[in-house]
Formats: structure tokens, C-alpha cells, sequence
């Protein structure tokens, strides 16, 4: 009764709250979050009944995670995106419209923006920024501006050794397209199709190369690079965007210009993408007034202008540019305005998010140098093509529920006819005591580790568009184990991955045992001094949280800052681009794995060697066995009971270790490195949410694991 | 001369197990410089000792605070401790009955039932996680610290149970027999005389099960939605991200992150080598 009121209460409760709680996710850090935090503190002060709960999340999870929560009722009221996911969350009706193209609420913000967040006539968010690239220039370095990207390579001649012309993100398919614009190319054809490949793309490329060897450009330049290399005094100009003047008010001078025109181009200027941000209304929304109220909120005048000054965005409120704000008087932001306006608006076909990846892959692979520019361009092409390939077709499921049916009708009688059998139910009688001990677990069991696995397998069957699934049969398992109709062991097919896969598990459970065993016979040793201390020190790495270290290592591994350059640099080696390569990736990837997994086997023998009768050893002394004798003839023999299993269960640990593979090298360099379980989470989570298609490869794991050790088990007993 | 190549071998000994250490604690000490760093950007430096000491990174984490300004850090901590606390008491309950039975006792889907439980390992993650998803939406758990409690108890179930039968099998018999000769039913020899001694066992199948749960955050992150929920694992997740990497800050974190699971574990680990074998993780 005390239960039922309680909950009666929190029910009612919850109804008022209901109506003024929002919720609002966005993938903002640094001055952008901050700015937005102020608007939103001036917004609670304005509604002071009202909760407002925020949630900052990884810009990497930001769409899958509301892609899964949305559906369910667990996602946000408002959520802040760019605009050329729209076309994405559209056809998976996560989003509202709110208001039509051409109303009165739409005039309030700069068209471009409006036509960016609109579909049919409709607005389908409050548009906040727009964000384009532009040139920064040092004027301590640049005396005369430059409007060439001739004019900027032939700094290299008067500028010191150590200050590169200029510095930008060069393998980041972003940046790149402007590049690429001004050579007449494009990313992506309105129709969805990748433009990557072909002349002018080949051009843009060779231009990057040139400039690469030619020192014009650092190589590898990360976003972190840019930032200190020009805030530094150490690139006399970059390519950014408004972002990294937030970086560098305070520490260093600069100026902003559009960017430079390519003289061997035609002199087209290099022209960037235009991405437009706006806050998004749910269609799940609890209450769309108040959601497309609080979105509005974020875009009027006082609000534009904390996001303008704090946050550093070119804000889309047209308002907000008046001469009362004093926004148009700010260098940098009224530079990237205009910049913005010419600017190439990134297409919004659903398969941009494709292109990202293999075109980076393309020009990583160009700069290597280890195929042609045309060939790594087609190359490129190929990913891409794959990655987004039409999915199978849909089949009709009744044969397959006919024999699933027949199946189980086969399955019942044979428990019927079991049952009857009166040694059966005997045994069952006498079981059940038993079952008492284990039904909790038993069922805990079932519900969440046997009933996920089985419908995680079923789920293989399916393929999955616009967030419905449909049966396709066996084609996920066709299409992976005929490598998708490309060469059997071409780059990203299961059979390659595969057999990366048993390499890294080879070589990992080769020195897991190898500085296990070889540990724990030193700390065995009966006149060892200091014993405890080691043991205490060498199981470190155990103790610490896989994912810390496996950070850690991949800061180790960088190639700037990492310490492991800096070691090889005592000794005189040039630093190496460790993802560079699948040696050095791969290497990397197994020193960390063996740092984590080492302690595991030392342990694990120290148990096994105190298990070993001393009596074995004296009597083989005895016999005249020396050392080495007996460490092949006793030690080995007695410990290979223990380690069996122990080095079974590592094997397949390694085998399915995820957190090493994604964390250190993330599959590069181009995918190379991925094991079978990373490939299959990046089907599922960062190639357009395939989950039958990941499904399939973990089935096809999970078999191969279980055929393998029925073997060794089968071999063994 | 004997003597001396023996001094000579104790040498080399050390200066293997010397250089062991060092690649141990190598990544470690890399960690806590950078932690203790000023400035965001580490510095190229093969040793790892901080220039200048500065604790603004450990400031920083500690005071997170959120958009409303609560102190989101000591809700965060607070939601990790009571997860992995949660998981090792849930998963070693739900173990230890079930880990005796198939220890002591004979019954019919025995056999299977372990064959299934050692299969449950091969089987990849990642395919599991959208079922999990949808399954804890269904039991109104998505999102909470009780639904997470339950997927990392049952996910740490497996182990624990091969771990623990594995220890009883090593006690003798005749010691819960002597007890039940003496009036003592089945479950009150399991309680007095069987758990006390499978201490050192339960110890590390705890010590295992609080480990995975407070280190996890790939499901942590898919299945809660609010600041208030999270586990440190996944806060920490956002000082790395691939658009801006707060090393410093992060490095902070992994040390804040990293210290109570070290205590726990060596608080325990003198029951690791007793403990393992005895399990002897075979299946």
C-alpha cells in the first residue's frame, strides 16, 4: 500500500516536472563549450522553474549515440549538429521541423544558413554558426600579405630552417577539398557519388606531395601540431578555422585573409567547405514548444553575441552583426564571415560521411609515397565504393522459419520422448537439489550474456537501412567470405584481416609466455634477494586500467611528442612515424599488448613452478641432469599442465582483444592493423551502422574460436 | 672461481629483472610526469620527470563541475565506486552457490550448461552490445547504475564461476562431510566451512570482477545518457578526443582513475598466485 502511494507520488511528480524538463547534447569543447554554457546559465536565470540537464559527448560517438537513443526515449529535447547530417536523421525521423523556409522566423538568420537546414520548405534547426577555413598569417614572418599559394611556397627560401611557410591538417580530407575545389574537383557528386579519383583530384594530390618534400608544409600535421607549430613563431601561416583563434588571442599576433588563389590552377582561389551548425529539435521531444523554444533561445541576439565573443563562431543570426554588438568590427570573425559566403557548403547526400575516411587513407598513402598518386586515388575509390555497395537484397524469410519451426517441433519430441524415458527422469529427480544452487545464475546467465548472444548472431541475417532491418539471408556472410568481389587478399578483406589476426595473437602469446616464464624462473631463484620487491613492481601493469595504458602507449608512439622517439633520439635514431607503416604499427600494437598481458603468465607460473616437488629437481641432480637439462626435462614437462589452459584462455582473450587495436593504432596505417574484432565495430559504429553485416564477422569469430580449441581440446584429452 | 660466476650470474639476473621493471613502470612514470606537467602539450623528453611540478591538471578534474554547478567529478566518482562495488558483490553471489554445485554436485545439463558458459567467452562484444541496448530498455534499466551493475556482474559471471569451482574443488571433501555428520545441513557447510576456506579464491574473484567493472567504458558510454550517471572511465573518455587532446589533463584523471584500483589490487594480490591456481582458469 506504502509502495503503491509512493509510486503514485513519484508518478505525479514526474508529470509536473515533465513539462519544464529539457534536455540538450551537444559535441562542443574548449571556448565553444564554455560559451555555450554561459548562454545556457543566462537561460536558466530566465526560467527559473524550469531543469535543463546538458551533455557534452565525444564529437566520435555524437551521432551513433543519438541515432540509438532517439528511438528509445532516452535522447535529448535539443541537439546541436551540422547540416549535412540533416539528410541522415530526416530519413531516420529523429528530427522536428520548426518553422517553413520562407517565414518570418527564418528571416532572422543569414540565408545560406537557412537553405543549409532546410528540406522541402522546411527549417529543421535554429541555425547557430557557420564554419569555413581561412588563412592565418603571422606578421612578424609575413610582411606582405599573400594572395598566392605560389607566393607562400617561395617563402621557403627566406625563411629560417626551422619555420615552415605553412602549416595545415594536409592529409584531413576537409582541408583538403579546398584544395581540391580550386583544381576543379569535388568530393562528392550530387548524386552521392565519390569525386575523388581523376585529374584534378591526381593534381591536388602531386600539389600536396610537392609541397610535402619540399618543406613548404610539415608532414602529419594534426590539429594539435598546427595550433603549435603557428602559435610558436613556427609556421609563418596556416589553414584553419575561426576555432584557432581562440587558441592564439593572448599568445601570439596574427591576421586572418581568405584563402590564397592557386596560380597553377588557373588562379581559382582555394575554396573551403562551408559547414552550418543549428540546434535540432527532437521529434521525441517531451514537449516540442518548449524544445523549439529553448533552440530559438540559443540564436537571439544577447545569446549570438556570447557565442560570437566567447565561443569564437561566426554566428548566423543576422541581427547579431549590427553595429551595436561590434561584431563586424572584429577582424578575425568578420574575415571568416565573408570567407564563409563564398565558401562551398559540404554536400548533404548521406554517403559525405563516407568519404572521409578513404580519401584521408588516399592521401596518406600518395604521401608515402609506395604507389602512384593515381593508384592510391583509386584505391580510395574503392573503399569508398565498398563501404557504402548496395545492400543485399531483401529474401523472404518463410522458407527459413518453416525449417526453424521444424526444428523445434524435432527438438520437442526428442525431449518428450527423453522425458518419458524413466533413467531420465530419475536423474532429473536427482538433479533437482541441484538446480536450487544454480537457477539464479542460471537464469541471469540467460537473460543477459545467452539471450544477447543469440540474437546478436540472428541479427547477422539482417541488414539494416534507415533504422529498419530486413531479412537478407546468408548475403552478410556471402559478401564477407568472398571478400565483397575484390581480390581475396586485398586491403580490408576477411581473409587479410584474418590472418593479421592469428600474426598478432602468435606473437603476442609467444612473449606473454616467453617474459612470463622467463620472469617468474628469475624471481623463483631460492637465494634471490629483494624477490618481493620485483614482484610487487613487475605486476604493475595489471593493476592499471587496460584503456589508461593503452592511451598512454599511443602518447608514447607519437611522433612529436612521444616518448619513445625521444628515447630513440638519445641514441641518435631519426623519429619514426609509428602508424605510418604496418611494421612499426604492428609493433607498437604488440608492445603495449605484451606490457598489459606479461604479469598474467608471470603469475600464473610463479603458481605453477611452487607447485613443482623439490624432490623432482634433487633426483635429476642426482642423475647428473645440469641446468638446462633439467629446465627442459622437469620444469617444462610440470608446468605445461598448469599454463594450458591458462594459455588457452589469453589466446583467446588476445585473439578478441579490442581495447590495444582500437586505442594505440586504430587500425592504421589505412586499416592494416585492424584485428577481426575492431573491423566488425567499425561496420557496426563508424560505417554507416551495418550491424547484420558486424554480426556475421563476429559469428564467423565466434566458430572459428570454438572449432580451434575443440580441437586442442579433443587433441588434449 | 665458482664463487664468481655465481656473483657474476646473480649480476645478470638482476639486471634482467632491472630492466624488466623499468619497461613496467616506464609507461607509468610517462603518465604521472605528464599529469604533474604544467600545460596542456607534453613535451618530447625520454625521461619521465616533470621540468616544473604544477597540480592545476589535478585541480581541474577534481572541480569538474557541471553547466548547473554541481560538482559532477564527486557524483561521478561516487557512481564508479558503487558499480564496482555492486558488480563484485553481485557477481560473487550469484557465483559461489552455482561454482559449489558444479563442484560437488552431479546433475543432468551439467556438461552443457559448461560448455555453453566457455563458449559465452569466444564470443565477441560488439555484437552483443545492441542486443544489451534494447534488452536493459525493456527491463526500464537503460541508463541507470543498476542496469550497468547487471550487465558487468553477468559479464564477469563466466569467470568467476570457473574461477571458484575450480577452488572448491581443491578443499578437501572430508571437510564439509565432517560438518554434516555433525547435523549441519548442505548450505550451513557451504557457509561455515566451505567459504571460509575459499577466501583467498573469492578475494581475487572479487578483486577480477571490481577490476572489469570499474575499468569498462564502452557499454558504459552506449548505455548511459546523462553527466550525472557516468562512470569516470567514460568522463575521462573526452579529454582524449580526436579533435582536441587534453594530455595533461588526462594523464591527471588516469591517475585518479588508477590509484584506487592499484590499492585494491595490491591489497589482494598476495592471494593471486594461491588464488589463480587454484582456479587454474580450466574449463
Amino acid at each position: 500500500m506504502r509502495a503503491a502511494l509512493f509510486a503514485l507520488a513519484l508518478g505525479l511528480h514526474g508529470a509536473v516536472a515533465g513539462a519544464q524538463h529539457l534536455s540538450l547534447w551537444h559535441a562542443y569543447h574548449g571556448v565553444e563549450q564554455q560559451a555555450l554554457d554561459e548562454v545556457l546559465a543566462t537561460w536558466r536565470r530566465a526560467h527559473p522553474g524550469a531543469t535543463l540537464d546538458v551533455l557534452a559527448l565525444p564529437f566520435e560517438a555524437y551521432a551513433s549515440k543519438l541515432e540509438s537513443a532517439i528511438p528509445r526515449d532516452h535522447g535529448p529535447d535539443v541537439f546541436i549538429d551540422a547540416h549535412e547530417r540533416l539528410s541522415s536523421y530526416r530519413s531516420l525521423g529523429l528530427v522536428a521541423p520548426l518553422a517553413p523556409t520562407n517565414g518570418v522566423l527564418a528571416d532572422r538568420f543569414d540565408e545560406t544558413a537557412v537553405r543549409a537546414l532546410s528540406v522541402d520548405g522546411e527549417l529543421y534547426a535554429m541555425p547557430l554558426s557557420v564554419k569555413c577555413a581561412a588563412l592565418f598569417i603571422n606578421p612578424a614572418l609575413v610582411p606582405l600579405l599573400p594572395s598566392t599559394l605560389e607566393t607562400i611556397e617561395g617563402m621557403r627560401a627566406t625563411l629560417p630552417a626551422g619555420v615552415f611557410p605553412l602549416v595545415y591538417e594536409s592529409q584531413s580530407a576537409y582541408y583538403h577539398a579546398a584544395l581540391l575545389h580550386a583544381y576543379g574537383g569535388e568530393m562528392l557528386d550530387a548524386r552521392g557519388r565519390y569525386g575523388f579519383v581523376g585529374p584534378a583530384a591526381e593534381r591536388s594530390v602531386a600539389r600536396v606531395i610537392a609541397m610535402t618534400r619540399g618543406r613548404v608544409i610539415p608532414d602529419e600535421a594534426s590539429g594539435a601540431l598546427v595550433t603549435q607549430l603557428f602559435s610558436t613563431g613556427r609556421a609563418a601561416t596556416a589553414i584553419s578555422g575561426p576555432w584557432l583563434a581562440a587558441d592564439l588571442e593572448g599568445r601570439i599576433e596574427f591576421r586572418v585573409i581568405p584563402l590564397p588563389t592557386v596560380r597553377d590552377a588557373g588562379g581559382h582561389a582555394m575554396q573551403p567547405y562551408a559547414t552550418v551548425e543549428g540546434a535540432f529539435v527532437s521529434s521525441r521531444a517531451h514537449d516540442l514548444g518548449a524544445a523549439a523554444a529553448l533552440a530559438e533561445a540559443l540564436t537571439d541576439v544577447p545569446a549570438a553575441v556570447v557565442r560570437a565573443r566567447v565561443g569564437r563562431q561566426v554566428v548566423a543570426t543576422r541581427a547579431a552583426w549590427g553595429d551595436e554588438t561590434g561584431l563586424s568590427q572584429d577582424p578575425v570573425l568578420a574575415i571568416f564571415r565573408a570567407a564563409a559566403a563564398s565558401a562551398r557548403p559540404m554536400p548533404v547526400h548521406p554517403h559525405m560521411r563516407a568519404v572521409f575516411e578513404p580519401a584521408r587513407q588516399a592521401i596518406l598513402r600518395a604521401l608515402r609515397g609506395d604507389r602512384s598518386v593515381r593508384d592510391a586515388l583509386v584505391e580510395g575509390k574503392r573503399r569508398f565504393d565498398d563501404v557504402t555497395r548496395p545492400l543485399p537484397p531483401r529474401r523472404d524469410a518463410t522458407m527459413v522459419l518453416l525449417a526453424l519451426g521444424l526444428a523445434a517441433m524435432g527438438l520437442a519430441t526428442t525431449a518428450v520422448r527423453r522425458a518419458k524415458d524413466p533413467d531420465f527422469r530419475l536423474a532429473l529427480k536427482r538433479s533437482l537439489p541441484a538446480y536450487a544452487w544454480v537457477a539464479h545464475a542460471a537464469l541471469t546467465l540467460a537473460l543477459l550474456v545467452v539471450v544477447p548472444l543469440v540474437l546478436g548472431a540472428a541479427t547477422s541475417f539482417y541488414a539494416q537501412q534507415d533504422g529498419r532491418s530486413y531479412f537478407v539471408g546468408l548475403a552478410n556472410y556471402w559478401d564477407i567470405l568472398t571478400a565483397r568481389g575484390g581480390p581475396i587478399f586485398g586491403a580490408g578483406s576477411f581473409y587479410r584481416v584474418l590472418g593479421v589476426t592469428v600474426l598478432w595473437t602468435a606473437a603476442n602469446i609467444t612473449l606473454h609466455v616467453g617474459l612470463g616464464v622467463g620472469l617468474a624462473l628469475l624471481l623463483s631463484r631460492p637465494l634471490l634477494r629483494m624477490k618481493a620487491l620485483y614482484r610487487v613492481l613487475l605486476i604493475v601493469p595489471w593493476a592499471v586500467p587496460s584503456y589508461v595504458t593503452a592511451l598512454a602507449w599511443r602518447g608514447m608512439f607519437h611522433r612529436q611528442f612521444g616518448a619513445v622517439n625521444a628515447l630513440l633520439g638519445v641514441v641518435g635514431v631519426e623519429p619514426v612515424s609509428w602508424f605510418a607503416r604496418f611494421s612499426t604499427a604492428f609493433a607498437a600494437n604488440v608492445t603495449t599488448n605484451v606490457w598489459l598481458g606479461f604479469p598474467f603468465m608471470m603469475v600464473v607460473t610463479l603458481g605453477a613452478l611452487a607447485g613443482i616437488p623439490k624432490d623432482l629437481y634433487e633426483a635429476a641432480a642426482v642423475d647428473g641432469a645440469d641446468a638446462w637439462q633439467r629446465f627442459w626435462k622437469v620444469t617444462v614437462p610440470m608446468l605445461r599442465p598448469a599454463m594450458g589452459p591458462a594459455v588457452a584462455m589469453g589466446a583467446v582473450w588476445t585473439f578478441n582483444q579490442f581495447n590495444v587495436v582500437f586505442l594505440v593504432s586504430g587500425g592504421e596505417p589505412d586499416g592494416d592493423t585492424d584485428i577481426l574484432v575492431s573491423e566488425a565495430y567499425r561496420w557496426a559504429f563508424t560505417r554507416q551502422a551495418q550491424y547484420g553485416y558486424a554480426s556475421a564477422y563476429a559469428v564467423l569469430i565466434f566458430l572459428m574460436l570454438l572449432l580451434v580449441t575443440r580441437r586442442r581440446g579433443a587433441e588434449a584429452a | 672461481m665458482n664463487q664468481r660466476s655465481r656473483w657474476w650470474s646473480e649480476l645478470l639476473v638482476h639486471a634482467a629483472l632491472l630492466v624488466a621493471v623499468a619497461f613496467a613502470l616506464y609507461p607509468v612514470l610517462w603518465v604521472v610526469s605528464l599529469a604533474l606537467s604544467p600545460g596542456g602539450t607534453p613535451s618530447p623528453r625520454a625521461i619521465p620527470l616533470p621540468t616544473a611540478v604544477s597540480l592545476d591538471n589535478f585541480r581541474a578534474v577534481l572541480g569538474t563541475h557541471d553547466t548547473a554547478g554541481r560538482w559532477i567529478f564527486g557524483r561521478q566518482l561516487f557512481n564508479s565506486v558503487a558499480v564496482a562495488l555492486c558488480t563484485a558483490a553481485a557477481s560473487v553471489a550469484l557465483a559461489t552457490p552455482s561454482a559449489y554445485a558444479l563442484a560437488r554436485m552431479r546433475f543432468v545439463g551439467e556438461r552443457g550448461g559448461m560448455r555453453v558458459l566457455l563458449a559465452t567467452q569466444m564470443f565477441p562484444g560488439v555484437a552483443t552490445a545492441v542486443p544489451l541496448y534494447v534488452i536493459l530498455d525493456g527491463l526500464k534499466l537503460l541508463d541507470t547504475r543498476a542496469g550497468l551493475v547487471l550487465v558487468y556482474a553477468t559479464t564477469a559471471l563466466p569467470f568467476a564461476m570457473f574461477q571458484l569451482r575450480g577452488a572448491f574443488e581443491a578443499i578437501p571433501r572430508e571437510l564439509e562431510e565432517a560438518a554434516m555428520v555433525d547435523g549441519a545441513t548442505r548450505w550451513q557447510a557451504f557457509v561455515k566451512v566451505i567459504l571460509p576456506a575459499a577466501r583467498p579464491a573469492i578475494a581475487v574473484t572479487m578483486l577480477f570482477a571490481f577490476m572489469s567493472a570499474w575499468n569498462e567504458f564502452i557499454l558504459a558510454a552506449t548505455f548511459l545518457s546523462h553527466e550525472e550517471a557516468f562512470t569516470l572511465p567514460v568522463a575521462l573518455q573526452r579529454y582524449v578526443g580526436e579533435h582536441d587532446a587534453q594530455w595533461g589533463r588526462f594523464a591527471a584523471g588516469a591517475m585518479i582513475v588508477s590509484v584506487p584500483v592499484m590499492a585494491v589490487f595490491y591489497a589482494v594480490q598476495r592471494h593471486l598466485v594461491g588464488g589463480l591456481t587454484a582456479g587454474s582458469v580450466k574449463g
